[in-house]
């Protein structure tokens, strides 16, 4: 069995991130920049499956960027096999990288697509999705447990109510809760190791997808900030104040 | 051309946040029409119909549509998408799950999550987990939108009465089999929804800990939330996570304890009406949101507050 995992990179989830002064979008010139952290969960899945006998290879793919090969080299390093850098410029939506992601998915036969449940930058949540309706898979989202059995997966899915669990034939798609697994850390022979791994570059203009943007986003703004608070001093006052001046209780 | 409008439901009742994204849908355009889809669901649409916001309502029933299953149920709406200008539903697990597939057939670029609509075709959402609002204009001339339900009203609920068309669902898909749903039931306000809730974090140290939440929450009739790195240390089950990657929250009050306030977590909850903070740790960044901040070990200070509640001679529900 054969396991595509796509990653994505974004600023880091630690930073706090600035709107630019002219309202275009995100500052990211000399912003730290990482694996979308459910990707990371992804990845791990994948190499745990392979660990245990039931995948033979796993291979990491990016959209993106120069620099989004970071990502996949971070993957190899954590187990994965072989990297795909599909490269392009410019604004990426998730329809687009999902067409892209087809492309490839159709020329690598994996029998499994991983990928994060969201991606912490623009919170779209629709990729996985996306790669399953058009290659007509099915999807399995928010996974927080997956069970492979022969040609079939039993995945868990966090949903609002609690939990759901499916079972879903491959070739499938199942994107990746945080609760999924603990993803390990690179150590540094691996590191070593990872950058003698191969890593194939495709340009995005080769695979005949239109990734033109659909949306135009006209501005990007600081939210309403909230009005300074006070503290107290006391449970007492807590009380109080809650009941007579804020009037909630 | 009209909205459609993807309801959510239960078989027998609609999910409350199908009202707030029907006021949404309103507001891209008057001409709103629901599609439900279930299985024995007639009761739901017949509640559907009298959303005075709804025009039409369309209703497909088939045992395959019984437990939601996304790949059930985009043939049906992409089939029906031809009179329709733009399709919606709430950007909750249901939502999430199922847009995007229906968006990638239609060729459409979904925008999701919104908390404005700005004009039929422009919208406001947030990205990086809030720390910024995105404006947003569609190009596609099928726009598929999902909504953030707590950033809009309920619509009433009664007074409409709709005509109900039946209409053909389509085949099954064979590759994706339900097998069992495990909802927590509890008493509580849905956390969704609730007017207060009652938050733990890490700060709780343990799972047995969350009863004295539990007690406040009572008191409150509130709802009880929790950060990842609660949920995360198996205190307390997935569905009362509160964050970017878990709910939105907007009650009139938002009781943090032991939550340190990482950004991922004020995603979830910065929109409140009335924060409030108890954490020992004078400069945890929860702070910095809570119109009531208060500096306290919280296994002295929920004890406390519980007695200082119980002095109270009404609490509001």
């Amino acid at each position: 069995m054969k396991i595509l995992v796509a990653v994505k990179r974004v600023i880091d989830y630690n930073v706090q991130i600035r709107v630019k002064e002219d309202n275009s979008g995100i500052v990211t010139d000399n912003v730290k920049m990482s694996t979308n952290p459910p990707d990371d969960n992804a990845i791990e899945e994948a190499v745990k499956i392979k660990e245990s006998g039931k995948a033979t290879e796993v291979v990491a793919v990016t959209v993106g960027e120069e620099k989004a090969q970071e990502t996949v080299r971070k993957a190899l390093a954590v187990g994965a096999d072989r990297g795909i850098h599909v490269k392009t410029d410019g604004i990426l939506e998730p329809l687009a990288v999902s067409k892209i992601l087809q492309k490839i998915t159709e020329k690598e036969k994996p029998n499994l697509v991983f990928m994060g449940k969201q991606a912490i930058d623009d919170d779209c949540n629709q990729t996985g999705q996306m790669l399953s309706a058009l290659l007509n898979w099915p999807q399995a989202t928010f996974a927080s447990k997956i069970e492979v059995k022969d040609n079939k997966l039993e995945v868990t899915r966090e949903i609002d109510e609690g939990l759901e669990t499916i079972e879903i034939n491959t070739p499938a798609i199942v994107t990746c809760d945080l609760r999924l697994n603990e993803p390990r850390y690179a150590s540094l022979p691996n590191i070593m190791k990872a950058k003698k791994k191969p890593i194939e570059e495709i340009l995005a203009s080769d695979l005949g997808v239109d990734t033109a943007p659909r949306l135009e986003q006209i501005k990007v703004e600081e939210p309403p900030k909230r009005k300074a608070g006070i503290k107290v001093a006391s449970v007492a006052e807590l009380v109080q104040k809650l009941k007579n001046e804020a009037k909630v209780i | 051309m009209a909205v459609l409008l993807i309801a959510e439901h239960n078989n027998k009742e609609l999910k409350p946040f199908t009202l707030n994204a029907a006021t949404a849908a309103s507001q891209i355009d008057s001409e709103v029409h629901a599609v439900l889809i279930g299985h024995n669901s007639v009761d739901a649409a017949k509640k559907l119909s009298e959303l005075p916001v709804i025009k039409k309502v369309l209703n497909v029933e088939a045992p395959h549509y019984e437990n939601f299953t996304a790949e059930n149920f985009s043939p049906v709406i992409i089939k029906l998408a031809e009179n329709y200008s733009h399709i919606v539903c709430s950007a909750n697990t249901f939502g999430k799950n199922l847009m995007p597939r229906i968006a990638a057939h239609l060729d459409t670029s979904q925008v999701s999550d919104i908390i404005k609509v700005i004009a039929p075709d422009t919208f406001l959402r947030p990205i990086y987990a809030g720390n910024a609002f995105a404006t947003i204009k569609s190009k596609d001339s099928k726009k598929c939108v999902t909504i953030r339900p707590t950033s809009f009203d309920p619509c009433e609920s009664t007074g409409g009465s709709a005509p109900i068309e039946n209409i053909e669902g389509s085949e099954e898909f064979s590759n994706t089999k339900f097998i069992k749903r495990e909802e927590i039931k509890s008493d509580r306000p849905e956390l969704g929804t609730a007017r207060i809730v009652v938050s733990g974090g890490r700060g709780m140290q343990s799972g047995d800990n969350f009863k004295l939440i539990s007690e406040v929450a009572d008191k409150l009739g509130a709802a009880i939330g929790a950060s990842r790195a609660a949920v995360d240390a198996g205190y307390i089950s997935n569905d009362h996570q509160v964050g970017q990657t878990g709910k939105v929250v907007v009650p009139d009050l938002y009781i943090a304890i032991g939550i340190s306030g990482a950004i991922q977590h004020l995603a979830g909850m910065k929109e409140s009406k009335i924060i409030v903070a108890i954490n020992k740790d004078g400069e945890a960044p929860i702070f910095s949101v809570a119109d009531y901040g208060l500096e306290a070990d919280l296994f002295e200070a929920l004890p406390k507050f519980m007695e200082e509640l119980n002095k109270l001679n009404t609490i509001q529900k």
